[in-house]
């Protein structure tokens, strides 16, 4: 079953097992407009919670990502390399940014669901 | 004032419409404590014809380089710069017009800084270039600083012929950051010793080529070893000339290109403004700092040009920023693009060929000199010569005579007495037989009478 | 049919035009003499596009007339200073005893170029009330950086290197906690109040045994005196910090106060900005920085030593007077052109006349807030200082952005003021006119402006639209940065 939290840095991971799949909110996504640029992280390597671990770069700003949860980055989504307006168009789904294997999911605990998530961007 | 166009009935009706009838009211702010209008220590405004009155007699205490044969480099060189070149930049939408961030009122620095970009990848042989940086040396640090965030490590290998201001400037810089640089300076350039210094740690080595000594040096074996331990070589270009004859860096493995453009359109100008050359590979350039300008279409679909990739600036990415500068060297870039579209390929590696010549033709009665000995086995258009005096002492009894010599090397590292008496001596097209000749004859009496 | 449009020509790239034959300079025949290069000769073909001299003037002449400039109009553009750039500076800055000089040249030979340096520099110290300055700098942002790192060397000399906080006003521009980060403090930020002023007590209250020092604007970037500027100083002093000012408007008070009574250690003054200099569309600009006596020891290479008019260069790091030097931020000795065109600006203007500069400067930035505060929205209450900030409250309920409506200036033939800066106003619009407007300038941007207004209720999708008049419209920056195209490169043949 996946399980979707979000941080106050407006990140989101969905976990299933000991999988997590992050991404940027819609609300990012619109802060930041015309996505221009991501530099994503090499597989293979460990993050903790809150290390940043990718940049998103717009027209007007860039933005670092931080981990959710800590983790070994397993994959990372090649398409944004020549698309990266993919993360414009669906955030949420195709917009993905790199897959891990959660090492701690104590972290989870941290982060919020998406009622909390909502109050905190004011929906 | 000739340069305040209000009236004092102008500001008597403005402060009407403000509803002031004093203009410190405007400046209430200001705490008790501290004095408004203070009394300066300063003359009061001048007439344009006294001001250069004054900026003239102060100026006609110098000698310069028009007025004497000139044999100075070490950073800075003396070329013939086409009067085209001052009459443009001097025109008023080149000269007074501000940073390019409003395109479509600014096309004209936008697509004369592309294709300026584009000539200095070419004359260095990368794939992309900035708009221009300050000078040579914060272009080289700049590199170091670049080369650090692509292979994310921290150690600094300087080739001991490196520019010591250079080399000083590299170590304020990227000291901020507490790391480790090697430098010792040294006239000896050895591939192998180089070599020996690179280890996992290293992110890169800088090498000036033609090196400080003048001497020109191939970078392929030097290069491969670099990349072999995954680390990045920036190579320093201080007289651009130099690339009318000389393999380009890029050629030669370079992965970042710190050059100082000043011989092109910019004067001597006692040491600024000047004007930094920055390039690099495709893969690297979003770790180009600077301005840069790309290409792009508008609404209609017509082609035109703005300032990209500024998310790496300062002011944006703020902590992160790939740099702390913000500024090119505006007016000086454009008089380097107009002086090499003059020149353009022919006029540009005739020119190389000219200056490599005066040195030759230099460098020929300088070895038939008694006591003297240049000490390159290759050069461009500066070698290092050996005098049978100290080098210090020379400079200024040539220059007493009417000859401006060269540079001594312990004017840019005077703690090691081994340098005294050397001599940095640069030729270039400006130089004619005469200059020559009374270099010589001037140099003999100077060492022997 | 082409598309030139009456005196508007089209210009194609320069590597469209020339190509690798064509010269506009004439040179003697080389000899051909055996080159001296050894192994890393080469004569392979670089690629460099060439025009002869009418081509060249005409390429270059068809570009310019493609740029807005000061001297064709009005850069409202706050911060930046956009003063006029008199053609006295120009002219001695091209005498040759100044630019044809080479910056090693033997001291003897170059007296009078050490002795420029050292009247501009006492200039700028007495105008600022300060001890010492250095010219070093080659632009306002290596000035902060210049600033900053004094007092980065301060602590370390006193061992005092744990104090790494450094606080920065929200309304700061985005180079100061850049500089700060970039020579590793820690940024917190402090708030302003709801007079755009900086909140003393929030100040305070970010004050522990790690503060490193704060840095201000003063003027603020809201173009408002910061009243509390002495409390400020005497706290941070008080508290074995240091107080940076980021000197960018310096226009405001420059004759009129001495920034040295206000308390500050470091403030970097941009030569291009308050001191004429032309900005040549983006460079070269200086900025020297002016130092009180705790900072004083720590200036960079080089110093000028002047005995009795003799003049001296301290440019060895190993030097008595540099050995607490923090380093060397550039090669040679600063931007010499930049000098010799502000001092033949500050001797045109002497005492008086710089008085007169920050008195109509602030005079004429007030009578447009007078002007327009009835259909702008300036941000804050009172009098401004030398630039006055708007919000966007004008622009609500009309569907036209801030963006869209510096767009539509465009085409009333005005250069856009600076907008979205400061961040902590929501679509800021930020004017300065500066002293050298006349008033019949100044009352014409002013009605520009409340027809701009009045239109926007009665044709709000023109500003969506604008700008119209210009041959290129709205460029597409997010395709710039997505797929960067960033030299000309020769096309491929096609095989047919």
């Amino acid at each position: 079953m996946t399980e979707i939290f979000y941080t106050k840095d407006h990140e989101w991971i969905k976990v299933n097992g000991i999988e997590g799949v992050v991404g940027i909110t819609p609300y990012a996504s619109e802060q930041l407009g015309d996505i221009v640029f991501v530099e994503l992280p090499q597989k293979g390597i460990s993050f903790e919670q809150g290390k940043d671990v990718a940049v998103i770069e717009s027209v007007k700003a860039a933005s670092e990502i931080y981990s959710p949860a800590s983790g070994e980055i397993i994959e990372t989504n090649a398409l944004l390399e020549e698309n990266p307006e993919i993360i414009n168009d669906d955030p949420l789904n195709a917009g993905w940014l790199y897959k891990i294997k959660i090492m701690n999911k104590e972290d989870l605990k941290n982060l919020m669901n998406e009622e909390d998530y909502n109050k905190l961007i004011g929906v | 004032m000739r340069y305040l166009p209000l009236t004092n009935e102008d500001r008597k009706n403005m402060r009407g419409v403000i509803g002031i009838d004093d203009v410190n009211e405007l400046f209430s702010n200001v705490p008790r404590s501290v004095s408004l209008d203070p009394t300066f220590n300063l003359p009061n405004h001048k007439t344009e014809m006294e001001v250069g009155r004054i900026l003239s007699g102060i100026a006609n205490k110098n000698i310069n380089s028009n007025q004497a044969p000139f044999f100075l480099g070490a950073g800075a060189y003396k070329h013939h710069i086409p009067a085209t070149v001052d009459h443009i930049i001097q025109r008023s939408e080149f000269l007074t017009s501000y940073t390019p961030y409003q395109p479509e009122i600014s096309q004209g620095t936008l697509q004369y800084l592309f294709e300026f970009q584009t000539q200095v990848s070419l004359m260095t042989g990368m794939d992309v270039s900035n708009a221009s940086m300050y000078d040579g040396s914060t272009s080289s640090a700049e590199a170091v600083s670049m080369a650090k965030r692509i292979t994310k490590r921290n150690k600094v290998v300087l080739s001991p012929t490196l520019h010591p201001q250079y080399a000083e400037v590299i170590k304020t810089l990227i000291s901020a950051d507490e790391d480790s640089i090697d430098y010792k300076f040294s006239e000896d350039f050895d591939v192998t010793s180089l070599i020996s210094k690179i280890d996992e740690d290293v992110s890169c080595v800088v090498v000036q080529n033609p090196d400080f000594f003048g001497s020109c040096h191939t970078l392929e074996k030097l290069a491969d070893h670099i990349h072999s331990k995954g680390a990045l070589l920036v190579v320093v270009v201080n007289e651009i000339v130099s690339l009318g004859m000389m393999k380009s860096p890029g050629a030669m493995g370079a992965d970042i290109v710190a050059c100082e453009g000043q011989s092109l359109g910019n004067p001597l100008n006692f040491g600024g403004p000047y004007i930094g050359l920055m390039s690099t590979k495709d893969k690297y350039v979003r770790q180009l700092p600077g301005r840069i300008v790309g290409e792009t279409n508008d609404m209609n679909g017509e082609k035109g040009f703005v300032l990209t990739l500024a998310t790496r600036e300062q002011h944006i990415r703020r902590e992160k920023a790939t740099s702390n500068i913000c500024t090119n060297s505006g007016l000086c870039s454009l008089a380097f693009t107009i002086h090499l579209t003059l020149l353009g390929e022919v006029g540009f590696k005739k020119l190389s060929k000219l200056n490599h010549e005066a040195a030759i033709k230099l460098y020929n009665k300088l070895n038939g000199l008694e006591g003297f000995a240049v000490k390159n086995k290759s050069f461009f258009n500066e070698f290092t010569v050996k005098l049978p005096i100290n080098a210090s002492v020379f400079v200024e009894k040539m220059a007493e005579k009417g000859v401006l010599a060269g540079v001594p090397v312990s004017r840019l590292e005077n703690q090691d007495d081994s340098f005294s008496n050397l001599l940095l001596v640069a030729s270039s097209e400006i130089n004619s037989d005469s200059d020559r000749e009374d270099f010589i004859k001037l140099a003999k009496e100077v060492c022997y009478e | 049919m082409n598309s030139n449009r009456g005196l508007d020509h089209d210009e194609k790239l320069l590597f469209e035009v020339g190509d690798v034959n064509r010269t506009g300079v004439d040179l003697s025949e080389p000899e051909n003499l055996n080159h001296m290069i050894g192994d890393s000769f080469s004569d392979s073909e670089i690629g460099l596009a060439g025009l002869s001299e009418p081509e060249t003037v005409r390429h270059y002449v068809r570009l310019s007339r493609k740029n807005y400039s000061i001297d064709a109009g009005l850069y409202p553009l706050g911060s930046c200073t956009m003063k006029h750039n008199p053609r006295l500076n120009e002219k001695m800055a091209r005498l040759e005893g100044f630019s044809e000089i080479h910056p090693l040249q033997p001291i003897s030979t170059c007296q009078g170029a050490l002795e420029l340096i050292d009247l501009i520099s006492s200039w700028l110290k007495e105008l600022t009330g300060m001890a010492a300055v250095t010219m070093a700098p080659k632009a306002g942002a290596q000035g902060e950086l210049c600033g900053m790192m004094a007092i980065k060397q301060a602590l370390l000399n006193k061992n005092e290197s744990h104090r790494k906080i450094v606080l920065v006003p929200d309304s700061a521009h985005g180079t100061n906690p850049a500089t700060a980060a970039f020579l590793g403090f820690e940024v917190k930020t402090i708030k302003s109040n709801n007079s755009g002023l900086i909140d003393f007590d929030d100040f305070k209250e970010n004050i522990d045994e790690n503060f490193a020092g704060v840095m201000i604007t003063n003027p603020n970037t809201c173009g408002l005196f910061e009243a509390d500027i002495v409390k400020i100083s005497d706290l941070t002093h008080k508290s074995g910090g240091y107080l940076y000012c980021d000197g960018a408007n310096f226009n405001a008070v420059v004759g009129k106060l001495k920034p040295g009574d206000l308390g500050i250690d470091a403030m970097h003054i941009n030569l291009h900005k308050t001191f004429s200099t032309p900005h040549g569309g983006g460079g070269p600009g200086s900025g020297p920085v002016v130092f009180s006596e705790r900072l004083e020891k720590f200036c960079p290479a080089p110093l000028i030593e002047n005995d009795k008019g003799e003049y001296d260069l301290i440019e060895n790091l190993h030097e008595e007077s540099l050995v607490n030097s923090f380093g060397r931020l550039n090669v040679f000795h600063g931007q010499m052109g930049m000098f010799v065109r502000a001092m033949s600006y500050m001797l045109s203007h002497g005492a008086d006349g710089l008085k007169r500069v920050s008195e109509d400067a602030v005079l004429n930035a007030n009578y447009l807030r007078a002007s327009l505060s009835d259909r702008l929205t300036p941000a804050f209450e009172g009098y401004c200082m030398h630039e006055i900030l708007f919000n966007d409250d004008f622009l609500k309920g009309t569907g036209v952005e801030t963006l869209d409506f510096a767009k539509a200036m465009i085409d009333e033939g005005y250069h856009p003021m600076t907008i979205y800066f400061p961040l902590v106003i929501h679509g800021a619009l930020l004017v300065e006119p500066t002293e050298t407007e006349s008033k019949q300038s100044l009352d014409h941007f002013i009605s520009t402006l409340r027809d701009l207004v009045d239109k926007l209720k009665k044709d709000s999708e023109s500003f969506k639209a604008a700008p119209v008049f210009t041959p290129i419209r709205r460029l597409d920056e997010t395709q710039a940065a997505r797929k960067p195209i960033l030299r000309w490169k020769e096309e491929p043949l096609i095989a047919v």
